[in-house]
């Protein structure tokens, strides 16, 4: 009986709505914003989580990582590895692994003629960094390194700052070889990198794989291999493939290697959540008042209902079926608004620079960008539809309520 | 058998000094097909009686049962569902739905029904033909005449063919000549489809059309006069 009165409940809520059509608009106006801002707050917050996943990620860390188990704690020479075996290539050169590379990472000095700073001696095969690390994407000032034997250095626009040199010049590294022993050597600046942070141009410089093997008297050997999928979601199975084709070395995804990051992530994902409570409940109390002054000026009408044979379910229902439509025009507007301000009016972020050395200090980029994931917008539609039936449920219960004899002789 | 019966009904409002005792150990047999016209003046009870029967409000003691069902026993429900298959309701002031059209007032029981849009629509037509409607059925209330308002109302009170109608001063609002239209109609009704009325009033019209006249006064039947 419920489905074949549907159509009567649904036609009094609807022209029901619009008797006070100022006031349905307002109320309107209230969730569409409420739902627009849920949707460009989750598109900000996932942004800024995204961009910092892809930071972290491009930020020589990849999508997992191969070290040797004792690596990750003492990234000193000694810990260094033997370049990967015949059963790890055919994994790493695999159609699931888009991109990798070894690299040779030590803890180092450099000095200029004026400077001297501790970094991190990165030596690299550039043609395999393309998509793999920020390093594989054009320098900013002079050339990029051209193989594993360039014996030229690149360092961050920041450090040639900090050292007081420039492109063209010469700085000296000086590291730890694997006797022990004092390795330095004099390197030409070839190129300046820039990164989204500061704090990554002051960290690295980049020189060949080959070069810095040579300088550490390192061998063959590698410090680690990074590597990138094609997709972030398939690659447990594949950590777990390279972990059995070499059991004396570490396997490690992205959200083992930066767990901050993950829990960041879960963190930013709850607060969405309690964000989006606090929104609704603004919005939920206008929605039940709302209803509550419809109700209140349609007593006679709800006694007539039940006078006339209406039960006490259906003229909840009615009640409902009027906060539902209320709720739906609401939540396609304010989807509509909130995907045209993320993906159109922002489409090309925001510029922050003019904040940027602040913004940094939350390891955000200059430039935010804004990210919506239908999960979210599910999320939020659904939240906003039963919460707000939710908050409908009151006035809804009390036009129930009311007694047909009584409401029906209310002026 | 009797459509209606109320056996030593109370209805007493309010507590210890502020009680009124609304009606008072009323008896009451109305047959099927019968016209009855409750009269007597204001507060004598005539609403508190009709609404007992009508199961809008509940007797503070006695028996009310219609075609043998308990009508005093019934949860809320029960109650719903018998306003709705058995009992047709005229109110004083109209007490149409504004925001439905003529025609949608007169479905809106038999949609709560369950009927047939096509069914709905037919006898809607029917019975808003019959009751000199035909024209007007895409009007809202607002846009009708207050006799026009209580023939919609007697359209929709009719239209699902209740066996009981329960009318609460239908002409009070309406100037002599409706009023004397509307009482041929309902008697013509009564005549017709064999419906049986109870009808509280003060007018002297309308009591000129009952078969049977009651006659309330101090929440008491003081008088039962059968007409013809």
């Amino acid at each position: 009986m419920i489905a074949r009165s549907l159509p009567l409940l649904i036609t009094l809520g609807w022209r029901n709505l619009w008797r006070h059509s100022k006031r349905t608009l307002v109320i309107l106006f209230a969730i569409t914003l409420g739902v627009w801002f849920m949707i460009i707050s989750a598109g900000m917050m996932i942004g800024i989580i995204e961009q910092q996943l892809q930071d972290t990620i491009m930020n020589l860390t990849g999508h997992a990582q191969i070290h040797r188990p004792m690596f990750r704690d003492d990234p000193a020479i000694e810990h260094s590895m033997p370049p990967p075996s015949d059963a790890l290539r055919k994994i790493l050169n695999s159609d699931d692994v888009k991109q990798w590379s070894m690299r040779v990472r030590q803890p180092a000095v450099v000095m200029s003629e004026r400077e001297s700073r501790g970094v991190t001696l990165v030596g690299i095969d550039p043609a395999r960094e393309k998509g793999l690390s920020f390093i594989g994407k054009p320098v900013v000032e002079g050339r990029g390194l051209e193989s594993v034997d360039d014996s030229g250095i690149i360092i961050g626009r920041r450090m040639a700052e900090k050292l007081q040199t420039e492109v063209g010049k010469r700085i000296v590294i000086m590291s730890q070889d694997k006797d022990n022993e004092v390795a330095d050597r004099g390197f030409r600046i070839v190129g300046l990198f820039q990164a989204e942070l500061e704090a990554t141009e002051t960290a690295y410089v980049f020189t060949g794989l080959k070069t810095t093997q040579k300088l550490l008297g390192m061998g063959d050997d590698i410090s680690e291999i990074s590597l990138m999928t094609a997709s972030r979601e398939g690659l447990d199975p594949l950590v777990q493939r390279l972990r059995q084709a070499a059991p004396r070395l570490e396997a490690k995804s992205w959200k083992e290697l930066e767990p901050l990051v993950v829990t960041a992530m879960a963190l930013y994902e709850n607060f969405m959540i309690f964000w989006y409570l606090i929104i609704f409940i603004a919005m939920a109390f206008g929605l039940t008042n709302t209803l509550l002054m419809a109700v209140f000026e349609r007593t006679r009408e709800l006694g007539l209902f039940q006078a006339l044979g209406m039960r006490p379910r259906f003229i909840v229902g009615q009640v409902l079926i009027e906060s539902f439509i209320l709720l739906a025009i609401g939540v396609v507007i304010g989807n509509l608004a909130g995907v045209f301000t993320t993906n159109v009016i922002f489409a090309d972020g925001i510029d922050l620079s003019a904040f940027s050395r602040g913004m940094e200090q939350f390891t955000m980029a200059s430039t935010m960008y804004f990210t919506l994931r239908a999960k979210d917008i599910l999320t939020i539609n659904l939240l906003v539809i039963i919460l707000g039936l939710v908050a409908s449920l009151y006035p809804a219960v009390k036009a129930a309520r009311f007694v047909p004899v009584e409401a029906i002789t209310r002026t | 058998m009797s459509t209606v019966t109320l056996k030593k009904v109370c209805k007493v409002f309010g507590e210890g000094e502020l009680a009124v005792h609304a009606l008072r150990d009323v008896d009451l047999d109305i047959r099927a097909g019968d016209f009855v016209c409750l009269s007597g003046p204001s507060g004598s009870g005539k609403t508190t009686l009709l609404n007992m029967v009508g199961g809008l409000d509940r007797p503070t003691s006695g028996e009310i049962s219609i075609a043998d069902k308990r009508v005093d026993l019934m949860d809320k429900g029960e109650l719903a569902e018998m306003r709705l298959r058995d009992i047709g309701f005229v109110f004083q002031a109209y007490n149409l739905i504004p925001v439905l059209t003529a025609l949608e007032n007169v479905e809106f029981v038999m949609q709560l029904q369950g009927i047939a849009p096509e069914q709905r629509h037919r006898q809607s037509r029917e019975i808003l033909e019959e009751v000199g409607l035909s024209g007007l059925e895409d009007r809202k209330p607002a846009e009708l005449s207050g006799g026009q308002q209580q023939r919609v109302a007697v359209a929709r009170a009719l239209v699902s063919e209740p066996a009981l109608i329960l009318a609460d001063e239908p002409t009070a609002n309406l100037d002599s000549t409706t009023a004397e239209n509307l009482m041929a109609l309902l008697r013509h009704l009564n005549d017709d489809h064999k419906i049986t009325f109870l009808v509280s009033t003060h007018d002297k019209l309308v009591m000129s059309h009952a078969r049977r006249l009651l006659v309330l006064r101090d929440g008491k039947i003081t008088d039962d006069i059968q007409q013809r």
